[in-house]
C-alpha cells in the first residue's frame, strides 16, 4: 500500500469521482440480486398464491429499478474512467516533467525501450487500477456478500450444501492462477523475442541478403515462431485444464441445489419460487470467484507498476536541485578548468583528472584523444550536463554552478556527433533552441552553416518535415542542420563533439568551410580525431585516459614526439607521398 | 464532479508533427475472407472437424439443461412430488455436465491448436515471402512498417482464427437453437419476448461500431503521445543542450490533453453500453412476467415451462454479443489481411530463371555493357555505363555523392536488374545466374555494419556458416581484430547488440571484414566507411584491407585516398557517367575531375 500512498498525489485531488464512482457500485450491486427475488416472487406469490393483481407492479417496479441500476451503472462506470484518466493525464505531465529535466548521468544508464514502456504499459496498468480494478474487487465482496445474505435467508441449510463445492472451487481458481500467469509471461517473452528477430533481419536485410543467408533467417525465423506458438498453445492448454473445470463445480453445486432443493420443496420446507431464484444466486457466488484471481493478480500488477514509475519520479535531479540563480544574458565565453577532476560513478576510474585550462573569449580549443580519454567529458562540464567532483569550472570568472541553467546553457551552441532531429520542419529543428526566431535568422543560420542551399532544393524549402513521416536526409544535410541549429541561439560557446565523422570527405570539406566561418568571435572546441579540423585551433589539448598529456599549437606538438605527432603521422604519411609530386 | 479539466492550446500541439494512421473500415469482402480462411484448409481434417464436434456437445448440453431443469424436473418431479423421477433426472443433468466437462477441455485445447497453427503458418508465409523480396521493396518501406504487418497485423487476426469463426457456428446453432425450444413450448410467449432481439442486434453491432470508433481515436492520440515521448527521450541531450525543458512540457501537455479528451469521449459512449443491455434484459424479462404470469393463469402453460423460459432469456445476450464481436473481429480482420496481402501480392522484381544455371569456381572478371539504370521513372542513376573490371583486380569507383557508385556495386550484386544493357561476369550474364551462387561468390562490406545480435562469433559466422570456429578465429586473427576482441570479457563469447555500445564503429568495421573474409568470396565489394575511426583503429583497419583484397577482383567505393591511389584501376563517376578512368598516375597527370577532387582533399588537409 506504500506504493499507492506515495502516488497519492496524482488521483486523491479527483476522490470525488471515486466516492461517486463507489456510492453507484454498492446501489447496483444491489440492485443486483433483485431479479431472483423477483422471479422467486412471481413463482411464489403471483402464480402458486393467486395473487395476478400484482404483476403489473411487479413487472412495472422491475422494469423501473432496472431503469436505475441502468443509470446508476453508467455513472458509476464514467466517473470511474475520469478518476483514472484525470489521474493517469496528471501523472503522464509530472513525469514528462521528470524525464526533461533527468540529469545525463540518470540516461546514460536508462535505456529508451525500457522508459517507454514505464510510460505507457505502466501508466496504463496504473489507469486500469485506478478505474476498474479496485472499484471491481469491492464489487466482488458487496456481491458475494448480499447474495450470501439473500440465500441464507431463503434456506441456510441449503445454501450450505450447494456451496459445499467453493472451497474447491477456490483451490482451483488458485491453482489456476498459479499457473496461468508464468504462462503469459511466457507468451509476452515469446513474442518480444520474435518481435526483435523480425526487427533486426529487416534492418540488417541488406547485410542478410549480400550473404545471401536468406534461408539461415528464415530458419531462425521459424525457430521463434515456433516458439511462440509453442507458449500460446501451452497458455490455453492450462486453461483447458482449468476453466471446464471451474465450470463443471459450478454445475455441481447446480446439482446439488436440484437434488436437494428439490427433495426439500417435495417435503414443502421450501417453494419451488426460492428454488428457482437460488439457481440464479449459485451463479452471483460462482463467477466472482472465478475471477478474482484476475482481479487480484490486477492489484500486485499495479502495484508492481506504481513502484516502476515511482523509481522514475523519485529519481535524483541533482542538478537542477541546486541551480544557481544568476542570470546573463550574454556571456562573453572565457571558459576556465581549474584542477578539475570527475567520474560518471562512483566506481568508475577518473573520466578527467587534474585537468586545467583556459580558454579566452573567442579562441578555438582543440581536443584531441582515444575514444574514453575525456574530450567529451569537458565538454559536458562546460554545460554543466554533470557537475565535477573536485576543482572548478569558471565561465567568465563565475563558477558554472553559479549560473541559471537556462541561462548558461542559452550561451552555448551544442552539435554533437549524431545529430538528432526532431518529428518536425526544418525551419523548426533549426529554431528548436530559440523558437521565436525570425525566418531571417533562420536562413541565415542556415546559409552560415551551408545548408541553406539543400534546402532549398527540397519540394517545401524549409516547411519540409522531418523524422519519421519526414524526408530522409543525408548524414552530412542532417549535420549542417544540427550546426545551423547551434548557430541559431548565437552562442557565445560553441561545442562540435566529432561534429564531422559521420559524413564523407567531400561532405566533411564544406562543413569545415562553414565551420570556418560559425566560429569567428565564439569560443569554440572541436572534438575531433583528424588533424586538419584541429590544426588551426589556438590551444590543442591532447587526452590521454582523462589527463592532458600535451597542450600546444599544432607546429609545436607536430614536433613533440608524443601521442599527437603519432597520429599525424599516420594521418599524413600517404598524402604527403601522393601529393608531393603533383602539387607543389 | 466538477473539477477543472484540461484544454489544448493551438499552438503548442503544433511544434512536432508524427504521423498518424487513418481510422479504417473497411467494406467486407468476401473474396479477401476466402482467401484469409483458405489458410485453414491443412486443418480441415482433423481439428477444425474435431474441435467443431466439441462445440456441437457442448452447444447441445446447453440447450438442453434449462428444458430438463424447468418442464421435467420443476413440474414434473417436484411440483409432482415424484422423487424417483427427480433421482433419475438428477443422474441424466450429472451426465450431462460431465459431457460437457469433457467436450470444453477438448473445445478449448483444439480451438487454439487450429488458431495458433494457422497464425503460425500465416506468419510463415509472410516472413518467408518478404525474405526473398528484392531491394526495391525495402527501399521504399521503413524498417518499422513491415514490422507492423509481420507483427501486428498477423497478431490481430489471432483471436479471429482461435474463437471467431468456430463460435460463429456456435452462436448461430445456439441462436436457431433456444428459438426452436422456446417455439414449442409457447409460440405466444416466445413472439412477445422476441421484442428485444431487434433491440440487441443493434446494440451489439452499431451501438458497439460507434463505441469502437471512438477507441479507434484514442488509440491514434496515444500513439501520437507515445511517439513523441519516444523521440524526446532519444532527443533528450538536444532538448537540454538548448533549453527547450519548457517548450517541450507545453507541447506534450497538449498532446495530453487530446489524449484525455479522446479517452473521456470513447468513456462516455462506453458507458451506456452496459446498462443499455441489461435494460432490454429487462424489458424481456418484464414481458415475460407480465404475459407469461397470465399464461400461467389460464393455464397455457406451466410453471416449470415458464422458468425454463426465463433461463433461455438470460440466454439471448450472450451468443447475440459475440456475433457482434465476430463481426467486428471481421472488420478488422479486412483491414489486416489486406495489408498483409499487399505484401504478399509483392512480387521480387529480381528474379531467378527456371533455367538459372550454379557458378561455383568463377575467376571474378566482371563487364558492364552498355548498362542504363533508374530507381524510379524520373531519374537515371546510370547512363550507358560500359566497364571491364578483370579478375583479382582492385578498381575504385569516385565521385560525388550521387553519381552511381553505390549502383554500380548493387548492379554486380544483382539486387537490381539494368534498365537496359547488361551485367556479366566471367562472360555469363546475371540473368541466368543463380541467386544464392551469384552471391555466395561476392562479398559486400556495407558502409553502416550490421552486427545481429548474438556472439561476435555468430557475427563473423554469419559469413559462412559452416566455418569451424577455429577458421573464424584465424579470419579474425587475418584481419587484425582479434585483439580488441580478446579483450573483451568474454572474447569470442561476448553478446552484442544491433546498437550497443560494447563495439566502437572502428570495431564493427574489423568484424564485419571478418565476416567476409571468413565467406571468402571471388569478388569483393566494399562500401569504404568514412566515419571517423580513431586513428589506431584506421591503421588496423588499413592493413586488414590488404589482407581482404588478396586473390579477388575488389570494387571499391573509396574515399581513403591510400586505397585509391593503390588501385589498378580507378572510375571516376558523374551523374551516371563514367568521365575519367585510368590508375592515380594517369589521372593526376591528365588534371580533370580526379585531380581537383584529391586536391580537394588535400587542401583541407594542409592549408587553410
Amino acid at each position: 500500500m506504500e506504493v499507492f500512498k506515495k502516488l497519492k498525489e496524482f488521483y486523491w485531488p479527483y476522490k470525488s469521482y471515486f466516492l461517486w464512482s463507489m456510492s453507484f457500485l454498492l446501489l447496483i450491486t444491489g440492485i443486483t440480486v433483485i431479479y431472483p427475488i423477483i422471479l422467486q416472487i412471481t413463482i411464489d406469490d403471483i402464480v402458486l398464491g393467486g395473487r395476478y393483481e400484482w404483476i403489473p407492479i411487479v413487472s412495472l417496479g422491475f422494469v423501473g429499478v432496472m431503469v436505475i441500476k441502468g443509470l446508476g451503472t453508467y455513472i458509476h462506470q464514467y466517473t470511474g474512467d475520469l478518476f483514472g484518466i484525470t489521474s493517469v493525464y496528471k501523472l503522464r505531465n509530472r513525469l514528462y516533467e521528470k524525464l526533461q529535466y533527468l540529469p545525463f548521468r540518470y540516461y546514460d544508464n536508462a535505456k529508451t525501450g525500457d522508459l517507454m514502456s514505464r510510460l505507457t504499459a505502466d501508466v496504463e496498468g496504473f489507469r486500469f487500477f485506478l478505474s476498474f480494478g479496485f472499484s471491481e474487487l469491492i464489487r466482488f465482496i458487496v456481491l458475494i456478500g448480499i447474495t450470501f445474505g439473500v440465500m441464507f435467508y431463503y434456506s441456510v441449510p441449503l445454501t450450505v450444501v450447494t456451496l459445499i463445492t467453493l472451497p474447491f472451487l477456490a483451490v482451483v481458481v488458485y491453482k489456476f492462477d498459479r499457473a496461468v500467469h508464468p504462462a503469459f509471461r511466457g507468451i509476452r517473452k515469446s513474442f518480444g523475442k520474435l518481435n526483435t528477430k523480425v526487427q533486426e533481419n529487416i534492418s540488417g536485410i541488406n547485410t542478410v541478403k549480400s550473404l545471401s543467408r536468406e534461408d539461415f533467417e528464415i530458419g531462425k525465423f521459424n525457430h521463434s515462431n515456433g516458439d511462440y506458438k509453442d507458449k500460446y498453445i501451452f497458455t490455453s492448454n492450462i486453461w483447458a485444464k482449468y476453466f471446464p473445470l471451474m465450470e463443471l463445480l459450478g454445475n455441481i453445486s447446480v446439482v446439488l441445489l436440484l437434488s436437494y432443493g428439490g427433495y426439500l420443496v417435495i417435503q414443502e420446507e421450501l417453494k419451488p419460487g426460492e428454488l428457482v431464484a437460488f439457481y440464479s444466486l449459485v451463479w452471483y457466488i460462482m463467477w466472482p470467484i472465478m475471477n478474482l484471481g484476475f482481479v487480484i493478480n490486477l492489484f500486485s500488477q499495479s502495484k508492481a507498476s506504481g513502484e516502476r514509475l515511482l523509481e522514475i519520479l523519485e529519481a535524483e535531479g541533482e542538478i537542477e536541485e541546486n541551480e544557481g540563480q544568476l542570470m546573463v544574458d550574454r556571456l562573453l565565453g572565457r571558459v576556465e578548468f581549474k584542477n578539475v577532476t570527475f567520474k560518471y560513478t562512483e566506481d568508475d576510474s577518473e573520466a578527467l583528472y587534474d585537468v586545467s585550462f583556459v580558454a579566452e573569449p573567442g579562441k578555438k580549443i582543440g581536443l584531441l584523444g582515444a575514444t574514453g580519454s575525456g574530450k567529451t567529458t569537458i565538454t559536458q562540464l562546460v554545460t554543466r550536463f554533470y557537475d565535477v567532483i573536485e576543482g572548478e569550472v569558471l565561465i567568465d570568472g563565475e563558477k558554472v554552478n553559479n549560473y541559471a541553467l537556462k541561462s548558461l546553457r542559452s550561451n552555448i551552441g551544442f552539435v554533437l556527433q549524431e545529430s538528432f532531429l526532431f518529428s518536425s520542419s526544418i525551419k523548426a529543428n533549426i529554431s528548436y533552441g530559440r523558437p521565436e526566431a525570425t525566418m531571417e535568422e533562420i536562413i541565415d543560420a542556415a546559409k552560415r552553416a551551408q545548408a541553406h542551399d539543400f534546402i532549398m532544393e527540397l519540394p517545401d524549402g524549409y516547411d519540409t518535415m522531418l523524422g519519421e513521416r519526414g524526408m530522409g536526409l543525408s548524414g552530412g544535410q542532417k549535420q549542417r542542420i544540427a550546426i545551423a541549429r547551434a548557430i541559431c541561439v548565437n552562442p557565445s560557446i560553441l561545442i562540435l563533439d566529432d561534429a564531422t565523422s559521420a559524413v564523407d570527405m567531400e561532405t566533411e570539406y564544406k562543413i569545415q568551410q562553414a565551420l570556418h566561418e560559425v566560429m569567428k568571435g565564439r569560443t569554440t572546441f572541436i572534438i575531433a580525431h583528424r588533424i586538419s579540423s584541429l590544426k588551426h585551433a589556438d590551444e590543442i589539448l591532447v587526452l590521454d585516459r582523462g589527463k592532458i598529456v600535451e597542450r600546444g599549437v599544432h607546429e609545436q606538438l607536430v614536433n613533440q614526439n608524443g601521442l599527437y605527432q603519432r597520429v599525424y603521422d599516420i594521418q599524413y604519411q600517404d598524402q604527403k607521398q601522393i601529393m608531393q609530386s603533383h602539387i607543389g | 464532479m466538477n473539477k477543472k479539466q484540461p484544454s489544448v492550446s493551438e499552438n503548442a500541439i503544433k511544434r512536432f508533427e508524427y504521423s498518424q494512421d487513418q481510422i479504417i473500415d473497411k467494406p467486407f469482402n468476401w473474396a479477401q475472407m476466402l482467401r484469409l480462411f483458405s489458410y485453414m484448409k491443412p486443418y480441415r481434417k482433423n481439428l477444425l472437424p474435431f474441435s467443431m464436434i466439441m462445440v456441437l456437445i457442448n452447444t447441445a448440453v446447453r440447450l438442453i439443461i434449462p428444458l430438463l431443469i424447468g418442464v421435467y424436473t420443476l413440474d414434473r418431479a417436484i411440483v409432482n412430488k415424484d422423487a424417483k423421477l427427480l433421482t433419475t433426472l438428477v443422474v441424466i443433468i450429472s451426465g450431462l455436465y460431465v459431457a460437457s466437462y469433457i467436450a470444453n477441455f477438448f473445445r478449448i485445447k483444439w480451438m487454439n491448436q487450429l488458431g495458433q497453427n494457422v497464425i503460425y503458418d500465416l506468419r510463415k508465409h509472410l516472413f518467408t515471402h518478404v525474405q526473398n523480396l528484392s531491394h526495391r521493396f525495402f527501399d521504399q518501406r521503413s524498417a518499422g512498417s513491415i514490422l507492423v504487418r509481420i507483427m501486428n497485423d498477423i497478431n490481430s487476426l489471432q483471436e479471429l482464427f482461435t474463437n471467431g469463426v468456430i463460435n460463429l457456428l456456435m452462436d448461430v446453432i445456439l441462436l436457431i437453437g433456444v428459438m426452436v425450444i422456446l417455439f414449442t413450448l409457447s409460440p405466444e410467449l416466445t413472439l412477445a419476448i422476441m421484442v428485444i432481439l431487434p433491440i440487441m442486434f443493434f446494440i451489439s453491432t452499431s451501438l458497439r461500431r460507434n463505441i469502437r470508433k471512438s477507441w479507434q481515436v484514442v488509440r491514434l492520440k496515444q500513439s501520437k503521445l507515445n511517439s513523441h515521448l519516444n523521440e524526446s527521450i532519444q532527443g533528450i541531450r538536444v532538448t537540454q543542450s538548448f533549453t527547450q525543458e519548457q517548450e517541450n512540457m507545453a507541447f506534450f501537455d497538449g498532446v495530453n490533453t487530446e489524449n484525455f479528451q479522446s479517452w473521456r469521449e470513447a468513456s462516455q459512449k462506453n458507458a451506456m453500453f452496459r446498462p443499455m443491455v441489461e435494460l432490454t434484459n429487462a424489458v424481456g424479462t418484464a414481458v415475460l412476467i407480465w404475459f407469461g404470469a397470465s399464461l400461467i393463469q389460464n393455464e397455457s402453460i406451466t410453471i416449470g415451462e415458464f422458468v425454463s423460459f426465463a433461463f433461455y432469456l438470460g440466454m439471448f445476450w450472450e451468443p447475440i454479443s459475440r456475433l457482434g464481436q465476430v463481426y467486428n473481429q471481421l472488420l478488422m480482420g479486412m483491414a489486416s489481411s489486406e495489408r498483409i496481402f499487399e505484401f504478399l501480392d509483392e512480387k521480387p522484381i529480381v528474379s531467378q530463371k527456371d533455367t538459372a544455371i550454379e557458378i561455383n569456381n568463377i575467376r571474378g572478371h566482371i563487364e558492364f555493357a552498355e548498362v542504363e539504370f533508374a530507381y524510379n521513372s524520373d531519374r537515371k542513376a546510370l547512363k550507358g555505363i560500359s566497364l571491364e573490371m578483370r579478375a583479382g583486380q582492385t578498381v575504385a569507383l569516385v565521385g560525388h555523392t550521387g553519381s552511381g557508385k553505390t549502383t554500380i556495386a548493387n548492379l554486380i550484386s544483382r539486387f537490381y536488374d539494368p534498365t537496359s544493357g547488361s551485367v556479366s561476369i566471367d562472360g555469363i550474364d546475371l540473368k541466368d545466374v543463380s541467386l544464392k551462387s551469384l552471391r555466395k561468390q561476392i562479398g559486400v562490406v556495407l558502409q553502416d555494419t550490421f552486427i545481429f545480435s548474438g556472439t561476435i562469433m555468430e557475427n563473423i559466422l554469419f559469413g559462412n556458416p559452416e566455418a569451424s570456429e577455429e577458421e573464424a578465429k584465424e579470419a579474425a586473427r587475418a584481419v587484425g581484430a582479434n585483439g580488441f576482441i580478446e579483450r573483451l570479457p568474454n572474447g569470442f563469447e561476448t553478446e552484442v547488440e544491433e546498437r550497443g555500445n560494447v563495439l566502437s564503429v572502428g570495431e564493427r568495421q574489423l568484424i564485419s571484414f571478418a565476416r567476409a573474409l571468413l565467406a571468402d568470396p571471388k569478388i569483393l565489394i566494399l562500401d569504404e566507411a568514412t566515419a571517423s575511426i580513431d586513428t589506431e583503429s584506421e591503421q588496423k583497419i588499413q592493413n586488414a584491407l590488404k589482407t581482404l583484397l588478396k586473390n579477388r577482383t575488389a570494387v571499391i567505393i573509396a574515399h581513403r585516398l591510400s586505397t585509391i591511389r593503390d588501385a589498378d584501376q580507378i572510375f571516376v563517376l558523374d551523374h551516371g557517367e563514367i568521365i575519367e578512368q585510368g590508375n592515380h598516375e594517369q589521372l593526376m597527370n591528365f588534371q580533370g575531375e580526379y585531380y581537383s577532387l584529391v586536391r580537394a582533399q588535400f587542401t583541407m588537409n594542409t592549408a587553410s
